[in-house]
């Protein structure tokens, strides 16, 4: 007997010290439906998803599945009853190979061999092909993903979810993960689809449910909306859109980075093959490409973590590749990390104490020693300037949200008056109103005469921030074109490694560069 | 020379066998990501628990043995409330360890300093003692010399042929994400730290109640020390283990046959050799940082607490 | 789901904190301990907290036993705050005691005035040196320095070991592994007659201070600070490990390398094999308990030198093991890391009761 609803949850709350994830949510899946949960980061999608996966308890509310009531303890009794999850950030173990990570997630027998062989089955009927004996660490991230999938599929799912399986692949491998989705939706079993796309969501979903701080705000037929109307059931109101005037000051290459190899960091790096890149003064740059491509060891090696050649960066005219980070910073380099916390800043340590970090070199120390009060009031003058939202300079980094900390370290850098700007994943994590706020800041200060350079997985975030856009993929820099010179498709062929190394693009002519 | 040559090998099989044990012990927690740095303590306690009870019970090492296992189980189970539980720094709990278990030791110690046991009488393998030169060097030995390979082949057939081995692994490489597909990463932890208990228990019940055998305070001197060093060296994988457990066994007896083998240095130095060679192996395997990542359990201790 | 969540900020409450309840548990530790080996719990405790310091001359003792403690337990902090564990400590602590001593036996018979300020020159280098040995080995080969430390310790011991049982053994002194007593030259100045306290307390006074302005004000302290807090954040500062390394085994080594001079040209007055109750050790704790922070650690020393002068007392008072030193040592550190956890985190409160259904089905249709 067919059930009438796949899955169905009924006023469920989920609180956590401090912050309600979810408060009385429901939504019902009908099976073979494709329904999307929307929201901003923090609405308390990946809460709602995990309680569906018995990974977290619910506090109230019920949940059914196939027209039964259920209480789940564990993923365990999920998947027994054919619910699968593929998650954002994968939960795969690089060190094992795909079919043992595979066995992992299944009861039954320990026989690798015939588990390899279903692996082979299943992948090849939906498309997804695979290799189950290859290391995980050796496959890349669309591949990953395929391994979370199928490891799904195995156990025959009946729903399956998948928590923004998008942000990490190209616009051509969205497109064949959509097929695979579509096909499985067509032998009934249901997806719920997690994400803040809108178009994509138009492009796959039969229905959607939108959720913001933690509450449920509407339902709606995706095909039936435009753009704006969903965003705005989604943030409560227009989307915030930038303003960029052009650059008027002289446009000098500020950054350059010349025929840069190095070697990616064990074990499983990626290794840079001859990088070659200018930002100019007043301009933003932006590097596209999925994750895990180099983006990690080029900007190490631009901000100096890890040294380079000497003359393979070159700051404002100064070869710098042989200088460590706080030297380069001396020279006038500003640098956001897409880790915010542990990198960017120290977790437990308080605001103005995460000033001196880089700012010590801004006349809060002196002759090595510190002026606890200079820091405070860097902290503070930070903290209004950039309007980042917390209890003061004493409050701990690690108390904020993410778009304040991101606001904080932004405005720790910009205040030190940099030449060069590097900028990684700036508004990851960060809800709708501080991402305008920072991608406006970035715009500003470039216009100043500052060269940015931005690197981020988002290709919406690159068109609307940059003002030429180049692609790393597999080590390898495409050359940077201008905006209007190419398209989100083009961007895709070239993350999937299609273009030559040596393709030089021109210099917009918008930017005057001296002869 | 030969004489000498095979007195060694004779010497070394019991005396790496303490070794092996809690090397064998560490290298499962270290696998699950856990590093317990008070092998040491725990041998100690082993040692002294266990030769009470060899005294007490009059049984010898019969009871002595199993009752080191099971107080190297119980000051694990105090490393695994702290670290685990509790989240608190790995390597400040585990000294903490070491440096309650050199004192509890000694505490209870104190009744048992004149004490001395039988130990255990040789065991020769039918047949393979029979070898020439070989056979009454390496089949003559006690049955704890040959237990230890047991448990070393237990060891690397869990670690290289099970469910159960390929799940430590995982949950030392990436303990969110064994969290993520359901594991219980904190129980599986637990599991381990206590095995690592009793084999360090036990590895210190076998030097008090077979190899010496007798309580003398602190007479560990270090060998937990060296196990967890030789876990490093051996890179995490049993098989090295052993061969790095005997290199270090016949390092120990060597200031013992020094004097037979024309050695004439003072007995002193002899005696700083295994520290001496623990730290020149230790910079032989670490300093090539691209193999030793490429073994090492990634979450190696950093805390994991279940969200 | 585990027992504790993490606090938004740490707690500073809860920092401060954390060492007088693990005192206030080791205590009840001890009374139950001493119940069960059939004493009087409040008799015992007297005796081993109360006793020592009832005259002038116990307070002496405890200054003289707590200045090593809090000595080397400043150097050990710079380390501990970079997460460099040197917990060899004791090692350096004798290859200073070597090198000082050295310099009074070379010495023997010299009255001048230039023999204790070259020990005392002498004992930090070799201190010094002896943490320089695991921080090339780290900065150099990437070995860990907990372990490498930690073996040095032990080498360190048969080389006093064979010193005093070789080239520097009294030979007037019946065969006894020991060297010859110090000349008054190689000793310090009794500061008060009738005791043992000596002048290197001002050492132990210099370091205090010198280490309180370095750790509240110096640029460097804070480098290493964020160095073992964020390692990540501190190479994206541009803050140099290697440096940190240097630095923190050098001073720890240097401070240890001090107590160990402070004790052969102090209290014992020669080289033997006993020159340190395990001071080296012991000073992990002090540092831990005193928070890292120097006026913290001088407390936490005092109370450690306590349990030293307690344990003796008790020894003689109640013929309990002179071990038991040790088995509170231990158990106050255990305690104090248990209440540490508390800085981070906190019980997890129960969320409200569900107010949903009771009935459980688990449907495997």
């Amino acid at each position: 007997m067919k059930p009438k609803l796949r899955l169905e949850l009924l006023h469920v709350s989920k609180r956590y010290p401090g912050v309600i994830a979810n408060d009385d949510v429901s939504l019902a899946v009908a099976p073979g439906e494709i329904h999307a949960v929307l929201g901003e980061n923090g609405a308390g999608k990946s809460t709602l998803m995990k309680m569906i996966y018995g990974l977290v308890p619910m506090d109230a509310g019920e949940m059914q599945f196939n027209d039964r009531q259920v209480r789940l303890a564990s993923p365990k009794e999920a998947r027994a009853l054919g619910i699968g999850m593929v998650f954002q950030h994968f939960s795969l173990f690089e060190t094992l190979s795909v079919v043992e990570n595979i066995a992992l997630a299944l009861d039954g027998p320990y026989d690798l061999k015939a588990l390899a062989k279903r692996v082979s089955e299943v992948s090849q009927r939906y498309g997804l092909p695979l290799d189950p004996w290859r290391g995980v660490h050796s496959l890349s991230v669309g591949e990953r993903q395929r391994v979370e999938i199928v490891r799904c599929l195995l156990q025959d799912p009946q729903l399956l979810i998948l928590d923004e399986p998008t942000s990490v692949l190209t616009p051509q491998a969205v497109e064949a993960l959509f097929d695979t989705l579509r096909q499985l939706a067509a032998e009934g079993v249901s997806i719920l689809y997690i994400s803040h796309k809108l178009h994509e969501i138009q492009a796959l979903c039969d229905s959607a449910t939108m959720m913001r701080q933690g509450r449920v705000t509407a339902h709606a037929i995706p095909r039936e909306e435009s753009q704006q109307s969903l965003a705005q059931m989604m943030i409560g109101r227009e989307l915030p859109i930038c303003h960029a005037e052009p650059y008027q000051g002289e446009a000098r290459p500020l950054l350059e980075v010349r025929g840069l190899n190095l070697a990616g960091e064990p074990p499983f790096g990626t290794a840079l093959k001859e990088i070659d890149l200018t930002v100019h003064a007043g301009e933003i740059v932006g590097i596209a490409g999925v994750s895990g491509n180099g983006q990690a060891e080029l900007l190490a090696a631009l901000s100096g973590e890890t040294l380079a050649p000497r003359g393979a960066i070159v700051l404002d005219g100064q070869a710098v590749g042989h200088l460590d980070a706080g030297r380069r910073r001396d020279l006038g380099l500003g640098f956001v990390p897409e880790e915010r916390l542990g990198r960017g800043a120290v977790p437990a340590l308080s605001l103005a104490r995460n000033a001196l970090l880089t700012a010590h070199r801004a006349g809060l120390a002196r002759h090595g020693w510190l002026s606890p009060g200079k820091a405070w009031d860097y902290a503070r003058d930070c903290i209004a300037r950039f309007g980042v939202r917390c209890t003061g300079p004493a409050a701990a980094a690690r108390s904020l949200s993410g778009g304040n900390l991101q606001k904080f370290i932004v405005g720790r850098e910009i205040m030190q008056a940099p030449k060069v700007m590097i900028i990684s994943q700036p508004t990851w994590g960060v809800d709708v109103g501080a991402a305008a706020y920072l991608r406006q800041t970035l715009i500003d200060l470039s216009r100043s005469g500052v060269a940015v350079l931005v690197v981020s997985e988002e290709l919406d975030e690159l068109f609307e921030l940059c003002d030429r856009i180049a692609v790393l993929a597999a080590g390898r820099l495409s050359g940077a074109a201008p905006k209007a010179a190419t398209n989100a498709s083009r961007i895709g062929q070239q993350m999937a490694g299609l273009f030559e190394p040596a393709e030089v693009s021109p210099v917009p002519e918008s930017l005057h560069v001296p002869a | 020379m030969l004489e000498h040559l095979l007195a060694i090998l004779a010497a070394t099989l019991p005396a790496a066998t303490p070794l092996l044990l809690a090397g064998l012990g560490e290298l499962v927690v270290e696998r699950t990501g856990v590093i317990n740095l008070g092998v040491e303590g725990m041998m100690l306690i082993g040692a002294i628990a266990g030769f009470a009870c060899a005294v007490e019970t009059g049984l010898g090492a019969a009871a002595g043995l199993p009752a080191g296992a099971l107080a190297g189980m119980a000051a694990a189970l105090l490393f695994a409330v702290l670290a685990l539980s509790l989240a608190a720094s790995q390597a400040a709990v585990g000294l903490a360890l070491t440096i309650f278990g050199i004192g509890l030791s000694a505490f209870i110690g104190q009744h048992y300093v004149s004490d001395s046991l039988p130990g255990l009488a040789p065991l020769s393998l039918p047949g393979f003692s029979a070898i020439p030169w070989l056979g009454p060097v390496l089949f003559h030995q006690d049955a704890m010399v040959y237990l230890s390979l047991c448990l070393f082949a237990l060891v690397w057939w869990g670690l290289a042929r099970t469910r159960l081995g390929l799940l430590l692994k995982a949950v030392g490489e990436a303990p969110e994400a064994a969290h993520a597909i359901g594991y219980r990463v904190v129980a599986l932890r637990y599991g381990a730290v206590l095995f690592g208990g009793a084999m360090a228990g036990l590895a210190g019940a076998y030097l008090s109640t077979v190899y010496t055998p007798l309580w003398v305070q602190n007479m560990t001197a270090g060998r937990g020390w060296i196990a967890v060093a030789l876990v490093v060296f051996a890179s995490w994988r049993p098989a090295r283990l052993l061969l790095g457990a005997y290199l270090f066994g016949g390092v120990t007896i060597l200031q013992f046959h020094a004097q037979g083998l024309g050695l004439a240095l003072p007995v002193q130095l002899l005696a700083a050799l295994p520290y001496l060679a623990t730290v020149v192996v230790l910079v032989l395997i670490s300093r090539d940082r691209r193999a030793l990542r490429l073994n090492l359990p990634a979450s190696l201790g950093k805390p994991f607490l279940p969200g | 789901m585990s027992l504790l969540e993490p606090r938004p900020q740490p707690s500073q409450r809860m920092r401060w904190l954390a060492p007088p309840l693990a005192i206030v548990l080791t205590l009840l530790c001890g009374a139950i301990l001493f119940a069960l080996l059939g004493k009087s719990p409040a008799h015992a405790l007297r005796v081993f907290f109360i006793d020592p310091l009832r005259s002038s001359y116990g307070w002496t003792e405890l200054l003289l036993k707590a200045g090593p403690l809090i000595l080397i337990a400043q150097g050990l902090a710079v380390g501990f705050r970079a997460r460099i564990f040197n917990i060899g400590a004791e090692g350096q602590l004798i290859v200073g005691a070597l090198c000082g001593g050295g310099v009074a036996i070379l010495s023997q018979g010299s009255e001048a005035a230039w023999v204790l300020p070259a020990m005392v020159l002498a004992g930090g280098l070799g201190g010094a040196l002896w943490g320089a040995i695991p921080a090339w080995l780290k900065t150099r080969f990437n070995a860990e320095e907990t372990l490498t430390t930690l073996m040095l310790s032990y080498v360190a011991g048969f080389l006093l070991a064979y010193m005093v049982n070789g080239p520097w053994r009294d030979p007037d002194g019946m065969n006894f592994p020991q060297s010859v007593m110090f000349g008054d030259a190689a000793l310090f100045p009794i500061l008060l007659e009738g005791t043992r306290l000596n002048a290197s307390i001002f050492i132990v006074l210099f370091a205090v201070l010198g280490f309180w302005l370095f750790n509240a004000r110096s640029l460097l302290a804070y480098q290493l600070e964020v160095g073992g807090l964020a390692p990540a954040a501190a190479r994206y500062a541009g803050f140099s490990a290697q440096r940190t390394v240097w630095l923190s085994l050098l001073l720890s080594g240097l401070t240890a390398g001090l107590a160990g001079v402070g004790e052969v040209a102090g209290p014992i007055g020669q080289l033997n094999l006993n020159l340190s109750p395990g001071y080296g050790y012991a000073a992990i704790i002090v540092a831990y308990l005193g928070r890292l922070h120097a006026g913290g650690m001088v407390l936490a020393g005092l109370l450690m030198a306590l349990l030293y002068l307690g344990g003796e007392s008790a020894q003689v008072a109640l013929q309990t093991p002179a071990a038991i030193t040790g088995l509170f040592q231990g158990l106050l550190l255990f305690f104090l890391l248990a209440a540490d956890a508390f800085v981070d985190y906190r019980l997890r409160r129960r969320s409200r009761p569900a107010a949903a259904p009771t009935v459980e089905v688990t449907a495997h249709a």
